[in-house]
Formats: C-alpha cells, structure tokens, sequence
C-alpha cells in the first residue's frame, strides 16, 4: 500500500466512523427533547423515563464522537499538511464556528445529562433545546468547509498559494446549502429511523407494552419527515453537482459519452476498460431531466475529462445506487407510516410494517456513508476541486501504514464496545403494559 | 504576507494562550486526575477513585474542547505552521491522539459498563494509563516546538527516519518537559482534589500528601529542564537569562506555588487552589512571553506566518461572538456543577448508578 493510499484510506476510516456519532449528536438530542417536552405536556413519567433513557445512550455515542471529532482536527495536518497550508486560512472561519458550536453542545450536554437534579425542569428543558440547536450548527459548519472542497470560492491562485481570501465568500459556495440541508437531513432522518427501528423491534415482542410504543411513535415524528424531505434536497444536491463537478456527475452515473438526452442509467455496473455501463436499466433522456430539468440538455461524459482526472468510476457509480435506493426505501416506508397515522391505525396491527421498520435500522447509516463516498471518491483526483490534487498534499512522512491499521484496529475495538454497551443498556428497559394507545 | 506592524497575530496569540491557560487549568486538572486514579493506594484507594471519577464527571468533554480550539485557531490563523508541526511532530501527536481516543472512551465506557469489580478495574486502568501519557506528550510537542528543534527539522533534508522524524522530540530536555508537563496536572489536580473532598477529612489528607510529592516532582523538572536546556535548547536557556516580563512570570511561579504550599501545610484548601491555578497560569504565560515574537523558535515569528489581516480580523470577529455565548454557558455549567464540594452521595448515584428501572405498576 503507498503511502497515499494509506492516508487516504485512514481519512475515509476516520470519517466513516465518527460520521455515525456526528449524526446521532443531531439527531438525539432532538428526541430527548420532544419526550421531555412530551412529558411536561403530559405528565405521564414513562415520557420522562423515555427522556432519560435516550440521554444515557447518547451520552456514551457522544463520548465517542467527541474524541474521534479531536482525532480528525488533527489528521487534517497530519495526513494532509499540504492542504491546511493552503485552505487553512480560507476555511478556518467554518471551523472555528464549528469549535464555539461544539463548545456550546458540549456544556449543555453536560448540564442535560447530570443537570437532572440540580436544575429547574424549565432550565433542563431549555439546556436540551441549546443542545440540539448547537449539534446541528456544528455539523452545518463542518459540512461547509467541505463544500468549499468541492466549490472553491473566496481565493485566487498566484504562484501556488491563496491571494486576496475572503472568508465569507468561501463559506458561501454554491455547494454549501445543498449539502448543508441534505446532511442535516440525513442526520434526522437515519438517526431517526434507527430508534424507531429497535423500538419496532420490541413493540413485536411485547405488543403491550406502552414504553416502547411511545418510543416509536415519538422517533417517527422526526424519522418520517426528513425521509420524505430527502428525496427532494437530494435533486438539488444533484442539480448543483451537475453545474459545478461534471466528473463527479458522470461517475455517479456511470455515463461515459457526451450527449443530448442522456440515459439515466439504474443499477449496472461502469466499465472503465470499455467505456460502457453494463447491465443498467436505461431511462431514456432521464439524467438530462435530472440534472437540467430538460429531456434534452446535453449532459457531459467522461470522455470530455481527461483520463487521469477521472474519479474511481465504479465506487462512485455503486454508492450513488446505494443511497438512491436507500432512499426511496426509507421515503416508501414513510408515506406508509403516515398513511396510517392519518388514518389514526394502531401500528400494532400493521406487523409488516414494523418488520419494515426493524429492517431500516442501519438504512440511514449505510445511505449516509455511501453518500460521503459520492462526495470524496468522486472529487478524486482533487482534494479541492480543480485547485489543489490529493497527492500534492499528502504528508512526506513515510509509512503511514502503521498508523492506519493502527487506528483501522481502534475503531474496530470502540464500535464493538460501544454496541456491546447499549445492548446492555436496552436489556433494561421497563417492561411497562397497559391497555392504551402508544 | 502582512505588513510587519500589524497587531492582529499577537491578539491571536494572546487567544491562544489563554486558551491553553484554560486547557491546562480544566483539562490539565483532569489528566492529573487520571494520575492519581492510577496512582491511588492505601486503605481508602476506592473513595480516591469515586471522588475523582466524580470531580471530572460532568465536566470532562467541555474541559477538553479547549484544545481544539487552540488547533483551530492555530490552523486557520498560521496555516504554515500548522502543516510544519503537523509534518515533524507526527510520531508524538500521533501517539498522544491514542492517549486522547482511549481515555475519553474508557471513561465513558466505566461509567456505562457492569459495575463488577474487575470490568471496572479494567477501564480503570485504560483510563488512567492513557491519562499519564496524554498530557507528558503534549509537553513534549510543546516542548520540541520551543527548543527550536521542530523548525530545524523543517529545513533538513535527505537525513535518516530517526533524524528528522524522531531527534527533534526524544531529548533528555524535551522528555523532562514531558514529565514537567505531567507533574503540574498531578500537581493540581491533587490540590483541587483537598477542596472537592469536602468534609472527608482522611480523603483531604491523602490529596494533601499527594500535592506536596507532585509539588516535588515539578521542582525537580523544572530545574532539570533549566539545566538541561544550556546543552538542547539554546534559544531557550538566553531568555532565561534577560530582566524582562517572562522573567518577572517566571519568578512569580515560583512565588505561587510556595505560597500554595504554604496554604496547604495550614489546611486552607480554598486559598491553595487558587494559588494552584495562578502558579499554574503564571507558567503558562511566563512560556508564552518568553517564546514571543516567535511561534517556530528560532526562525519564524507570528507575524510572518500570519494569514492576512481579513481573515484574522473575521476570525476575531467570530471568537468575540463567541465568547458572548460561551462565557455565560461556561458560568452556568460550573454553577451547576462545582459550586459546593462534597455533593459526593447524590452526584454518585447520578453518574454511575445504573438507571432504576420503575417497577411494573
Ligand atoms: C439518510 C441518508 C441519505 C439519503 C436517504 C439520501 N442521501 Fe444523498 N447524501 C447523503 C445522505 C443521504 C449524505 C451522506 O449526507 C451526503 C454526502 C455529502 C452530502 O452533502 O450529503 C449525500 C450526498 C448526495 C449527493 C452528492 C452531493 C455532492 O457531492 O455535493 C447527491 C447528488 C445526493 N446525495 C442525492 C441523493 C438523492 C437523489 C437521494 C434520493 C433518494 C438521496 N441523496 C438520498
Ligand atoms: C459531515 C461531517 C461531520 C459532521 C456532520 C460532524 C458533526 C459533528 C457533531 C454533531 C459533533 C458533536 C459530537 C457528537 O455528537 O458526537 C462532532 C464532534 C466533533 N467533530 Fe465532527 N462532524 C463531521 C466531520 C468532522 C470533521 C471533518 C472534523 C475535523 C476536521 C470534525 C471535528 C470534530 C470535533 C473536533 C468534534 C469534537 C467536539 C467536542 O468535543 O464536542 N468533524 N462532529
Ligand atoms: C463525515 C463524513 C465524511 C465521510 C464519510 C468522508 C469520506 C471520505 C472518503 C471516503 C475519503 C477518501 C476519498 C479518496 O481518497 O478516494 C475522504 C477524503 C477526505 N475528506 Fe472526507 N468525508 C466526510 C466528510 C468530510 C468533511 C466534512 C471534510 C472536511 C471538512 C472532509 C475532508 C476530507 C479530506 C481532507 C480528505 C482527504 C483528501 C481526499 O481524499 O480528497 N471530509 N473522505
């Protein structure tokens, strides 16, 4: 393994794994509130048994988070000297709004997390709130220093280095509000499906019980409109890719010539020997629809870029399929679920639908990876598009091996145990029944 | 890139170092916890241990966000420098990310696991362990930075692994500013531990008798370093030697931390804590002074490695936006939870009890 493919393999690691605890850092928070809300509402102690138990987990994915988020600040340099010399300047403003965000998340987790006791229910409340406010900012502003990568704006190039930067401008690319709403979003909707999912799971063990079925019903609430919403910012999300990285856009959709009315290719398998999209279903005129609202905008191929600036085709085309279809799973399972709920049904009766919901537990995670490979492996060869190529800011430091099977055997080890220690935190859940609705 | 007169990357710098004052002060604090936890003894060695797993509790994550300030700031404010340190450091902050990662984890992970002896033994150690070699690598980064040895290392080229990536940080000098580094957490951390025992006497004591070793500990590395630093850190060595604002510092460290002594040989343990984190602080800016103008001693100074003034002044911008929301959040946190000592019993109950679950009606 060269020493780039080393550090390019330990960064995708290193953000593979601290992405699900980013996500669940948005996403939680906005359940433990609803429950407590709930419960002021209400009264009924379940909600705020459900309020505490929701905490607890989080408590142990956000330790996680945190320190593999400081791991990540820091193999921006030691990965990758040669960008943060050139962007760090132009993209530190993102990331140090992120710092006071996740400053401020971090004090008020603390006070939601052992504040029970020592604060007014109102201050909890309000301290639960900030820590939701505060998670989804700091992934907004992470997410903008990666748009940048992929819009560069706020800079101009003389002899190999940033004249005349602008902040502002940088922060405000083309790239960053689509994929702002699409992450967070994602964050909502993955972490959100995954809760109804182990509740579903209980609810067709103990159908009686009022716990888990409360649980359910609450983590709907914020699975089922972001999955309904993500279809739509994901056209946008392509839209964008469209005007500002063709050769991401051709990847994703294994197109390789140039032409009007392009095919939307679903499935298949791109290959770059051959310069062909095998095995596809074909719809005619399609990625010209998508991408430019007209059947008969001419889309560019491949064979417009120059080989060695082509991204991994293949990799990029294959986690494209994986999110869409991700995707138009979890917004099927949605309308399902509000279908029902308009009709007032109990859940209980519907069994298949909770298979369904059991089904989805990883779904958002595993959209959500994929769409990260979209992002990264299809702006290959640039760390910053059309400016700066992941191999001119590698680390001259040799083997770096070492460091990736290193971390590769951490990370292994801390998501093991971090599953290990919530199963041992939903073995304890009250087994509370009683007729009702949930 | 700037002109040289701007004022802009020394209020940066001046951010910067409050910010480590912070870190060391929170976070220091909380790495010397882990010290004594590893090093806890004698017949009362589990009531050590609750009393620090329960002093760092609720404060450990906010403590330790410090850092990353200091690395964002750094990054976006002197990018060069960042990718230098980044590129010659790469082995001690590699292993000091290890430190990072499995010490916040194995102390969540106590909290949250079985409360059989043995399982928490074993996170304990983790936790602690990884506590010890956290903070010593971070004074030997720092430490590599300030001897020169990291700037030097920048301009070689064609020498050997071990030459560039290895010589600039494993010197007696740079390793006893490693232990330096490790004693003062030690230090006050035991001495916030005398106050957080409360009302426990034999507790008090324990911590006492730990601060007074810890104090040793950091008299010899200081005086170690100074001996040491004529041979490995020559920059260093001639700005102990001139009449200036370090020098006064440097003094008043010393005055602090006799005086902190003196506090706890009378059992004021309030008085002491504060004369902690002044000696404490007074280190931190008695370093900072003397490394001024220069970031990259011996060559490169703040201002020439400074990214423009538009963006320095948006960044200042931001941090004083911050600050409005964080100081006020930074007061309540440590109202909630720090105000009175010896909420030993319920916070327990709270951080580590498994949740009651509330019986079937
Ligand atoms: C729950 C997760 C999830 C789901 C269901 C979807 N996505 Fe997605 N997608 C993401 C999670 C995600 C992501 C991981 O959050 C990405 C990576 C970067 C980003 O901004 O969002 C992403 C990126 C991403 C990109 C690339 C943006 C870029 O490179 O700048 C496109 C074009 C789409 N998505 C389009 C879609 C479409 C058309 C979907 C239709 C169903 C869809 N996504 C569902
Ligand atoms: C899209 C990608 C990312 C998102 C959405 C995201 C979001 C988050 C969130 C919500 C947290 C809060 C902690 C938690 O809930 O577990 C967090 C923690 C953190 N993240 Fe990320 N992050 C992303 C990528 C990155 C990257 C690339 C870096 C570094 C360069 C980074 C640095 C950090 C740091 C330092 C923390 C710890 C902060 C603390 O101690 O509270 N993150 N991230
Ligand atoms: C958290 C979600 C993210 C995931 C899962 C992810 C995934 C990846 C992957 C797979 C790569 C390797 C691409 C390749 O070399 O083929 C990569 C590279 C990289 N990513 Fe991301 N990424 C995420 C977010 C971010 C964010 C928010 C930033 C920066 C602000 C970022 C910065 C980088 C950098 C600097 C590289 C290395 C250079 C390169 O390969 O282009 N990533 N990431």
């Amino acid at each position: 393994m060269s020493d780039l493919l080393a550090a390019r393999s330990q960064m995708a690691m290193s953000l593979a794994f601290h992405i699900i605890f980013a996500m669940v850092g948005i996403g939680m928070p906005v359940l433990m509130v609803l429950a407590e809300w709930r419960y002021t509402r209400t009264g009924d102690p379940l909600l705020l048994d459900l309020a505490k138990r929701w905490a607890k987990g989080t408590a142990i994915l956000f330790a996680v988070g945190a320190v593999s988020g400081t791991v990540l600040s820091f193999e921006l340099g030691l990965l990758w000297p040669g960008f943060m010399h050139f962007a760090g300047a132009i993209i530190g403003m993102p990331f140090s709004l992120e710092g006071f965000a996740f400053f401020t998340e971090a004090i008020f987790l603390s006070i939601y997390l052992y504040g029970w006791e020592r604060v007014s229910r109102r201050a909890h409340l309000v301290a639960g709130v900030l820590v939701a406010v505060s998670g989804a900012l700091s992934g907004v502003f992470v997410v903008i220093a990666n748009a940048w990568m992929n819009a560069p704006r706020g800079f101009r190039v003389v002899d190999g280095l940033p004249v005349d930067i602008d902040p502002i401008a940088a922060m405000l690319n083309p790239a960053f509000g689509p994929q702002a709403l699409h992450m967070t979003l994602a964050a909502y909707a993955g972490t959100g499906f995954a809760v109804a999912g182990i509740h579903a799971w209980f609810v067709l063990k103990q159908p009686k019980n009022r716990f888990h079925r409360h649980a359910l019903s609450l983590a709907l609430r914020m699975a089922v409109p972001a999955a309904l919403l993500q279809p739509l910012s994901g056209d946008i999300s392509a839209k964008l890719v469209a005007r500002t990285q063709p050769a991401k856009l051709a990847a994703m959709e294994g197109h390789f010539t140039t032409q009007s009315r392009a095919p939307l290719h679903i499935g298949g398998w791109p290959d770059e020997a051959t310069r062909t999209t095998r095995f596809a279903i074909s719809i005619p005129g399609g990625l010209s629809f998508l991408a430019f609202g007209d059947f008969d905008a001419e889309v560019q191929g491949l064979d417009r870029i120059p080989e060695e600036d082509w991204p991994p085709v293949a990799i990029v085309h294959v986690a494209f399929q994986v999110m869409v279809g991700l995707g138009v799973f979890l917004a099927a399972i949605s309308l399902w679920a509000a279908w029902l709920r308009w009709r007032r049904a109990d859940f209980v009766h519907h069994p298949w639908l909770l298979r369904a919901l059991v089904a989805a537990i990883p779904a958002g995670f595993i959209a959500t990876e994929a769409g990260w490979i979209v992002t990264e492996v299809g702006r290959q060869p640039w760390i910053i598009q059309g400016v700066l190529r992941t191999r001119d800011a590698v680390t001259p430091m040799p083997g770096l091996i070492v460091p990736f099977l290193f971390f590769t055997a951490l990370y292994v080890f801390l998501g093991v145990m971090v599953l290990y220690l919530l199963m041992r935190q939903m073995r304890h859940a009250p087994k509370l029944t009683s007729p009702g609705s949930g | 890139m700037n002109a040289d007169t701007s004022i802009l990357p020394t209020i940066i710098a001046l951010v910067m170092a409050v910010a480590i004052n912070g870190y060391l002060l929170l976070g220091g604090a909380d790495f010397g916890g882990g010290v004594w936890d590893l090093l806890a003894s004698g017949p009362r060695r589990a009531r050590q241990r609750a009393l620090i797993a329960d002093s760092i509790g609720p404060v450990w994550e906010v403590n330790h966000v410090w850092l990353i300030l200091v690395v964002v700031l750094l990054f976006s404010c002197f990018p060069s420098v960042f990718a230098i340190i980044s590129v010659e450091l790469h082995i001690p902050l590699t292993l000091m990310l290890i430190g990072v990662v499995l010490r916040g984890s194995a102390f969540t992970f106590r909290t949250y696991d079985a409360h059989h002896d043995d399982v928490q033994r074993r996170w304990g150690l983790v936790f602690s362990i990884s506590s010890v070699l956290t903070p010593a690598l971070l004074g030997i980064c720092v430490g590599a930075i300030a001897s020169g040895a990291v700037a030097r290392a920048s301009h070689l080229e064609g020498v050997s692994f071990a030459a560039r990536f290895i010589a600039p940080w494993a010197n007696p000098f740079v390793l006893t500013l490693g232990v330096l580094t490790l004693a003062l957490c030690a230090f006050l951390a035991a001495v916030y531990l005398t106050y957080e025992a409360g009302e426990d006497v034999q507790l008090q004591d324990d911590f006492r008798r730990r601060a007074f070793g810890a104090a040793g500990v950091v008299f010899v590395a200081a005086f170690g370093a100074l001996a040491l630093s004529g041979t490995y850190a020559p920059n260093v060595r001639r700005t102990m030697g001139t009449f200036d604002v370090s020098f006064l510092l440097h003094l008043a460290t010393g005055a602090f931390v006799v005086f902190a002594i003196l506090a706890l040989m009378r059992r004021s343990y309030r008085v002491a804590r504060v004369f902690a984190a002044a000696h404490v602080s007074c280190f931190v800016w008695g370093w900072a002074f003397s490394t001024y103008p220069w970031i990259l001693p011996p060559d490169v100074t703040f201002v020439a490695a400074a990214a423009p003034d538009a963006v320095l002044e948006l960044i200042l911008v931001a941090l004083a936006l911050g600050a409005l929301v964080l100081a006020p959040s930074l007061v309540w946190l440590f109202r909630v939870f720090k105000r009175q000592p010896a909420a030993f019993d319920d916070l327990h109950e709270e951080t580590t009890g498994e949740f009651h679950a509330p019986n079937p009606p």
